[in-house]
Formats: C-alpha cells, structure tokens, sequence
C-alpha cells in the first residue's frame, strides 16, 4: 500500500515535470515519423514486399521497439541532473520506498513510449497499416517491458557512474550492437548465417520478431510467446538490479 | 538528542593502480543535547560532511555506534529517517519545480496526506517569507531565497533534530544574517539544530555548542566561551620583518610573562600572554634593548581560530 503510493507519488511528479516541458515530446515523436516519412518508403522495393502496407508491417514493429530501447536507455541522463541537484539525496533521507524512487520515474518512461508508440501507430494506419486491437495491445506489453528494462538498467547505471561524459558513449557502446543485431531496421532473413547466430544470442531480436509476429497477425507463433518471456525476464531482472543501486547508498 | 561513540568510515580511493584508504572519520564521540544549535566547526575537508552524512542515514559508518532522536542509528534507519531533517551543503531543489510544489512533495514523501502536505507547504512558506514567489519555479530564486526553501523542506515534517551543511556558504552577508536568524527561530520553536561550518565567526555568534573537527577527529568540543578560555590569556602579535624574526623569538622566549610563543610565516611573532595589558611595555623594553625595530603590536582576546591554532598548529584561515 505505501509502495503503491510512493510509486504513484514519484510518477506523478516526473509526469508533471515532463510535459511542462513539451519539447521533449515534439522530439520524441518528431524523429520516428522522419523515419516513418522518409525511410519507409525506400523498404517497399528494398523488402520486395508486395505492397507498401506489407513493408508497414515489418518496418512499424521494429522501428516501436527501437524506440522503447532508445527511449528508455538515455533515461539515465535526467537521473543524472537530479543527482547533481540533490534532489535524489532529499529522497535518500526520507523514509520513502526506495523501489519506489526507481519505478515512479520508470514507469512515467513506460507512459511516454506508450503515448509516442499509440501516435506511430496512428500515423501508419494512414499509411494503410491493419493491425488487430488484441495483437496490437499485446505488442504494446512487449515494447512497455522492453522501456521498463531499459530505463531501469539506464537509470541504475547513472548511478553508479554518475556523470553523463560516461553515460553517454557507455549507453551508444551498448545500443549499437543491439540495433544492428536485432533486425530493426532491417530483417535478419537476408543476414548470412553467422550473423544470424550472434543474433539469436540478442534477446531484442527476439523482441522484435515477437512484435513482427503480431503485427503479421500471427498471434499463434512461437515467436510471440518466446519475445514476450525473454523481455518479461529481462525486465524483472533489470528492475531488480537497479532497485538494488537505489537502495545502497549512493550520493 | 544525539549520541555518538566511536563513529568511524574511511573510503577507498584509486588513483592509478594503487587503492589507498583515507579515513574520512576516525572515531568520532558527541553528545548533543535537546534544543541546542551544535555547531560543527573545521576546514573543508576535515570530515564533518562525512560525519554529518553517515548521521543523516545517507552513508554507513563502518564502525561505531550512534543514537539520534531516540533510534538507533545502525540497527534502525529508518526510524531516524522520520525523526531528521537534513539539508544538503549543494541544494536540493529542482530548477523546474515551484517551492510549493517541492515543499508538497517533500512533506508527501514522509507519507503526510496531500491536504496536510498543502496547509503544511503553505504554513512553511508563510513562514520563510517565500509566500510571493511560492508558485515561480526554483531557478528563477535569488540564492537566499532558494538555501530558505531548502531550509523549509528540511524541517517540512516537523522533525525533532535538523542538521544543516554549511547553511549560509555562498550567501551575501546581508542573507547570511538573514539565515542566522531563520536558525535561531527554529531552536526557540525546539529544533535540535546541527550545523557545519568552516566560519569561525558563524560558529561563535550562532552555535550553543561547538566541536572542532580536524583530519577526521573531534579536537575540542565545549561553548565557544569555554573554548576561548581554554587559551588563557591574551595573545599579542608582533609585527616584525622576516629577517628580524628569529633574533627576536630568541630574544623573548623563556621570559617569564610569555606563555607560548609561535612565529608567523610571513615575519613576527605570537605571544601567549596572561595579560596583555602588562606583557606588551615589556616586550617593547626587551625589543628596543636588542636593537630589533618592531613594526606593529596589537593585542587580542583569543577567537575560535587561536583554539584551532593550538589545537591543531595551524590556522583554520590557511587550511
């Protein structure tokens, strides 16, 4: 009860915080719908997809999850600002939740990506994207688990290193590889076989194939239940390990 | 209120290959009492933010014990956590909040209901005098302003003890008055107040109590009165020439009137002295025997910073 206000507390705030400041959602949907607009168009002939609301679909999916791994890894650099602030340090004396502290400002990230993912969607369907409600709903848990591990792992790394000269080629460092491997942009199908290899060993390509399968409409792939299970178990050990650099004593 | 034996934490540090471990705090035993301004006196440095840290909860001492506000520090943080208030020495406001939004939250983080929190918020900046500017965000505050609002959230839940690092640095003389007096209020509302300073002047005209922490220790503790008594006498400084120094420390060392004598770095002499009145014609009968030509004397009641001096060898100024 007291961790479910505590949390609610933390959200509210980091919430209101956020959209008294709007630019940051004007950037926040202003770059996918570039790629929406401009990159989109060049995967019809490049998928040889049938039509260009077949190349949606592949290419939708995969830019949401990017989005919920970017979004939620550079997280970090706000927790950085508050710690420099000391308002992080304010909260270490009060008796408040630690938990709390960390998932307050996580979920109000889960929130954000919601709200850019719905936009993104919108905008496909103009672009003749169908998509199921259920499938969609569901696609939608995996890219808020997804955020949720990302922005709990950014914000406990900020933690530890405490300054954005290091977070920021740390985080680049870590989301390069994970982009490139994980068919984001483009689907692993035409990789060679050892690329494909490293990147079964990329739980986001896992992510992203679940999410391809849903927004294919194939709710009864292997490859949903499989996405959806790799992001849940990633996501609980993200928050726990991150809850954890909340409770030690940081400065 | 407070009670500490034995408080100790040292931290690792690295520089290159090699680990080295300064101890921060090397047994540190203190006892403040109910309704005081304690004062926390030494160099930057020294460990009093280390100190003052581990008793906020905000570190863990690595050995030692300590009772604040009745809880047991160790074995019950979280208790203490409800019984203090702290305010940090660099801020703890948010440039984009409003004070009253920050006093809200703050009060809510102690679990205080959100109407409470807002009569609470309201009162507190009555209180500071913030009222007027309760509803600009933080970064548009003079630096008095915002060091009040901090000082606000800090006592937001009515805390028994509130301990304040290096309250008035950075501040203009005319805020820094302005805070001694917020200080004092909250004692005569019953607020333990502990504070840390590196102002010799700010621990003699606001603290109750003081203890003087060099390198990690306590190394006196008493009222600034007692301190300064401790050193008994007067001190009288001779201003002398580098190159005349030497021969005049020779000259008035082991007079009979002269306590202690210590040179100053940049030429002249302190004298440790019960009187001054009657020290200083024989010191000037003794120099102009030896042909040494003086070029000032002033004669002074001890401050904090001769304690310091005594205690330590070296001025809390240079340090």
């Amino acid at each position: 009860m007291k961790f479910a206000r505590d949390t609610w507390l933390i959200f509210q705030r980091q919430t209101q915080l956020l959209l008294r400041n709007p630019v940051w959602v004007f950037v926040g949907v202003f770059q996918p719908v570039m790629y929406l607009l401009l990159f989109a168009p060049l995967l019809k002939p490049a998928l040889n997809a049938p039509t260009q609301a077949a190349a949606y679909k592949i290419f939708v999916p995969g830019l949401l999850v990017l989005l919920a791994i970017f979004g939620g890894l550079f997280q970090g650099f706000g927790l950085i600002a508050e710690l420099r602030a000391g308002v992080i340090e304010r909260s270490r004396v009060t008796p408040i939740s630690r938990l709390a502290l960390l998932l307050g400002r996580s979920l109000r990230d889960v929130v954000s990506l919601m709200v850019q993912a719905v936009i993104i969607t919108l905008l496909a369907l103009i672009f003749d994207l169908r998509v199921f409600i259920g499938d969609l709903l569901l696609a939608y848990l995996m890219l808020a688990l997804i955020a949720l591990m990302t922005s709990a792992v950014s914000y406990g790394v900020a933690l530890k290193v405490k300054s954005e000269d290091a977070l920021a080629p740390l985080m680049n460092t870590v989301a390069q590889p994970v982009l490139l491997l994980s068919g984001i942009l483009l689907p692993l199908t035409f990789a060679p076989g050892w690329l494909q290899g490293i990147a079964n060993w990329n739980p986001f390509s896992w992510a992203v194939d679940g999410t391809r399968a849903l927004f294919a409409g194939d709710l009864g792939s292997d490859k949903v239940w499989q996405g959806l299970s790799i992001t849940a178990v990633l996501a609980a050990l993200g928050v726990y390990w991150a809850a954890r650099q909340f409770a030690r004593s940081v400065r | 209120m407070i009670e500490t034996r034995g408080l100790r934490k040292s931290f690792r540090s690295r520089a290159g290959r090699e680990t080295k471990t300064v101890d921060a705090v090397r047994g540190v035993d203190l006892d403040v009492a109910k309704g005081e301004i304690f004062g926390f006196l030494g160099p930057n440095g020294a460990g009093k933010t280390t100190t003052l840290r581990m008793l906020a909860t905000l570190i863990e001492p690595d050995g030692g014990e300590a009772t604040i506000a009745g809880a047991d520090l160790r074995k019950d943080p979280a208790e203490v956590r409800r019984r203090i208030g702290y305010v940090p020495q660099g801020g703890s406001t948010w440039d984009e909040s409003t004070a009253r939004e920050e006093l809200v939250l703050h009060a809510r983080m102690y679990g205080i209901s959100k109407a409470d929190a807002q009569r609470r918020a309201a009162r507190a900046l009555d209180a500071f005098q913030l009222t007027e500017y309760a509803d600009r965000t933080c970064k548009t505050y003079s630096g008095g302003q915002r060091r009040r609002v901090e000082i606000a959230l800090g006592i937001i839940h009515e805390p028994k003890i509130v301990f304040l690092d290096e309250p008035t640095t950075g501040l203009d003389p005319q805020s820094r008055a302005h805070m001694w007096d917020e200080i004092r209020r909250l004692r005569a509302d019953g607020m333990t107040v502990f504070i840390t300073t590196h102002y010799l002047d700010e621990a003699d005209a606001l603290c109750d109590r003081i203890a003087i922490m060099d390198n990690g220790e306590v190394v006196a503790e008493g009222t600034p009165t007692e301190l300064k008594r401790e050193i008994s006498g007067d001190v009288v400084l001779v201003g002398l020439d580098l190159a005349a120094t030497p021969q005049a420390a020779q000259t008035l060392d082991g007079e009979p009137y002269v306590n202690k004598l210590e040179t100053v770095d940049e030429g002249g002499l302190r004298l440790y002295v019960d009187e001054g009145a009657t020290a200083i014609p024989q010191v000037l009968r003794r120099l102009d025997h030896a042909g040494l030509e003086l070029r000032s004397i002033e004669l002074h009641r001890p401050s904090l910073d001769d304690v310091f001096l005594t205690k330590t060898g070296r001025s809390l100024r240079e340090s």
